[in-house]
């Protein structure tokens, strides 16, 4: 049987599914699907009634809300620990998880309590002779490689954002059956005291209302090149974006930072410049309409999402991108 | 304090990276490698923290002999000595890895364990936590602030979109360090002679209970397989500018 672990945002926004929980949610089902097996789900913590019957109205076997006072609030050892018992007494073959922050801080440990390895930021998987074959990139995103596990399992996987489509979820007419899974745990288990999550500053720009964005990342090499992409951005009315090392040297305020961390952006047109198009950047603005790339390596992932490319140098491609624009606007 | 980093070799960022015959891994003859960046970032916060607080910092590196380079680079920026973990990362998986690493820290009892998130080869996020998890030790993961307070330890974690958190946990503890928490020093010319006579103690992997199978393998790796079509313009500047902006204007009509 495979299990999804689910994730909420109940702590920061008002309660919500975590939406790689659905993607992940499909994995599932895909997955079961090839491997003739049944699909169970896990969600930990206090959750409100509303956010349960949302769950319940997926194609699920059985749905386990894992409840105990010390879940409340997420902590790495409380939720390994929960998670251990829960895995002990249902014995999946599979354990799949979203790829999350969260996950990838107490997903490695619960899979080292099973002397397994968390294989983690899966693309995609497939039945090979029997055996599961998990797909995951290197060199963020610059090669791709085909991972094996050993048959003892439980095998553990984390799923990449956007590798599964929520919308091919399955839905059920009646509501899956679900349980309360209490695991034994007390205070003494759990060394971290987290305290209330928090914003560093309000957003001054709002990059998510911008039709055109131009982002820069560190092809830019230094501050002092920024006006280069100052010019495009003004010359085709477009907001100003970083990827997160620009952000992270101070060259562009962090509120301009696209990408996991910081804003997901869907404008008409976004325009990556010396942008390589690790992941954590490529969620955050692949809702794009149209993708523009810019970059001298021909390899660099950006070209896997993007509609239009130059391969070319940034510091010759912007200036006459600015002249084209110029003139095709007058 | 004792603060042990826990620092990987890795190839430069914008190598030319080519599939070795076998396909299991790249070719590495050609390649030039560097520090992974977010363990320098690790290595950077544990040499400010000995600043402020005093004690000893401590380097641990797995790898073949040409890791050693990377080593003498962080003696060189200002790490007491180091621990070179000699071997060919090419068999283990981060179990392995971890337990490999986990019993080279033992013997050294240090109050804080850094290492940075996760490495831009392999990029499975893991090691750290599983070195906590093997250790029998409290982690936090994502940190972009540390502070040390007597036995305990307070920590900035980053959440999604823009999110944090803060974190208490004792002592001794794991942290899996994020790129950008700090600024990077660069070594200075003494201190790139005082890296010299430094210490760099090697073990081999029989020294730590010999090398774990692996309980994942990579089987494969290769070009990843492209689900957009995209139209690409080459060659000179101009011409493809020109090219392009054709294209925006009247096929994707952004203007
Ligand atoms: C937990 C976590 C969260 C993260 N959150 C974010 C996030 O929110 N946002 C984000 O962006 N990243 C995030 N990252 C970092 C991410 O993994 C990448 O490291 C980062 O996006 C890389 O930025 P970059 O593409 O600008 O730099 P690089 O990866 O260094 O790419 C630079 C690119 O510029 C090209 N280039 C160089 N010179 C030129 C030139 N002259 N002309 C044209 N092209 C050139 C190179 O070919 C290369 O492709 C996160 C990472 C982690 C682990």
């Amino acid at each position: 049987m495979i299990l999804v672990i689910l994730e909420q945002q109940s702590e920061r926004q008002n309660s919500q599914w975590h939406r790689m929980s659905w993607e992940t949610l499909a994995a599932g089902q895909q997955l079961a699907a090839q491997l003739g097996v049944g699909l169970q789900a896990a969600v930990l913590g206090k959750s409100n009634s509303a956010l349960l019957a949302e769950l319940a109205s997926k194609k699920i076997g059985h749905i386990w809300n894992v409840e105990h006072d010390l879940l409340e609030r997420y902590t790495a050892d409380g939720y390994a620990s929960a998670c251990q018992q829960l895995v002990e007494k249902i014995k999946p073959s599979v354990v799949l998880f979203p790829h999350t922050y969260q996950v990838r801080d107490f997903a490695p440990k619960l899979a080292t309590r099973f002397s397994q390895v968390l294989i983690s930021d899966v693309i995609s998987a497939r039945l090979d002779a029997g055996a599961l074959v998990y797909v995951r990139q290197f060199f963020q995103g610059k090669l791709s490689g085909d991972i094996r596990a050993n048959g003892t399992g439980p095998h553990f996987a984390s799923i990449q954002a956007g590798a599964f489509r929520a919308d091919a979820l399955e839905t059920s007419a009646t509501a899956a059956p679900s349980e309360v899974f209490s695991p034994v745990m007390d205070a003494t288990m759990i060394r971290q005291r987290p305290e209330a999550p928090f914003r560093e500053a309000a957003r001054a720009v709002d990059l998510t209302t911008a039709e055109i964005i131009v982002s820069v990342g560190r092809g830019i090499k230094e501050q002092s090149n920024i006006p280069v992409v100052e010019e495009l951005a003004k010359a085709l009315g477009a907001e100003l974006a970083a990827s997160r090392p620009i952000c992270d040297a101070g060259w562009l305020p962090m509120e301009r930072q696209v990408g996991s961390s910081g804003q997901t952006v869907a404008p008409k047109m976004y325009v990556a410049v010396g942008i390589s198009g690790a992941i954590q950047h490529l969620v955050g603005m692949k809702g794009a309409k149209t993708i523009v790339a810019i970059n001298k390596d021909a390899n660099a992932p950006i070209f896997e999402v993007a509609d239009y490319g130059i391969v070319g140098d940034l510091f010759e491609v912007v200036p006459a991108l600015v002249d084209a624009v110029n003139k095709a606007k007058s | 304090m004792k603060i042990l980093v826990a620092i990987k070799q890795v190839p430069m960022r914008d190598s030319q990276l080519r599939i070795a015959p076998s396909a299991r891994w790249i070719d590495e003859d050609a390649l030039n490698f560097e520090i992974n960046e977010p363990d320098a970032y690790a290595l950077e916060e544990a040499l400010q923290l000995k600043e402020k607080h005093g004690g000893e910092v401590v380097v641990l590196c797995a790898g073949p002999e040409r890791a050693g380079q990377t080593i003498r680079e962080a003696l060189a920026k200002g790490a007491d000595r180091a621990i070179h973990l000699e071997l060919d990362l090419n068999s283990l998986d981060t179990l392995g890895m971890a337990r490999l690493l986990a019993h080279a820290c033992a013997a050294e009892k240090a109050d804080l364990i850094l290492t940075g998130l996760q490495s831009d080869d392999l990029g499975s996020g893991q090691t750290g936590v599983v070195m906590a998890e093997l250790m029998g030790v409290a982690h936090s993961t994502i940190i972009m602030q540390v502070e040390v307070n007597g036995s305990t330890l307070r920590v900035k974690r980053e959440l999604e979109n823009g999110w944090f958190q803060h974190i208490e946990m004792p002592l001794p503890a794991v942290l899996t360090i994020q790129s950008g928490l700090n600024k990077l020093r660069y070594a200075t010319l003494m201190g790139i002679k005082k890296a010299k006579n430094k210490e760099v103690k090697k073990l081999t992997a029989t020294e730590l209970g010999g090398m774990p199978a692996a309980v994942v393998w990579t089987d494969k790796i290769y070009a990843p397989h492209k689900s957009k079509q995209s139209q690409i313009f080459e060659g000179d500047a101009k011409t493809a500018a020109t090219q392009l902006v054709e294209k925006l204007k009247f096929e994707a009509r952004v203007f």
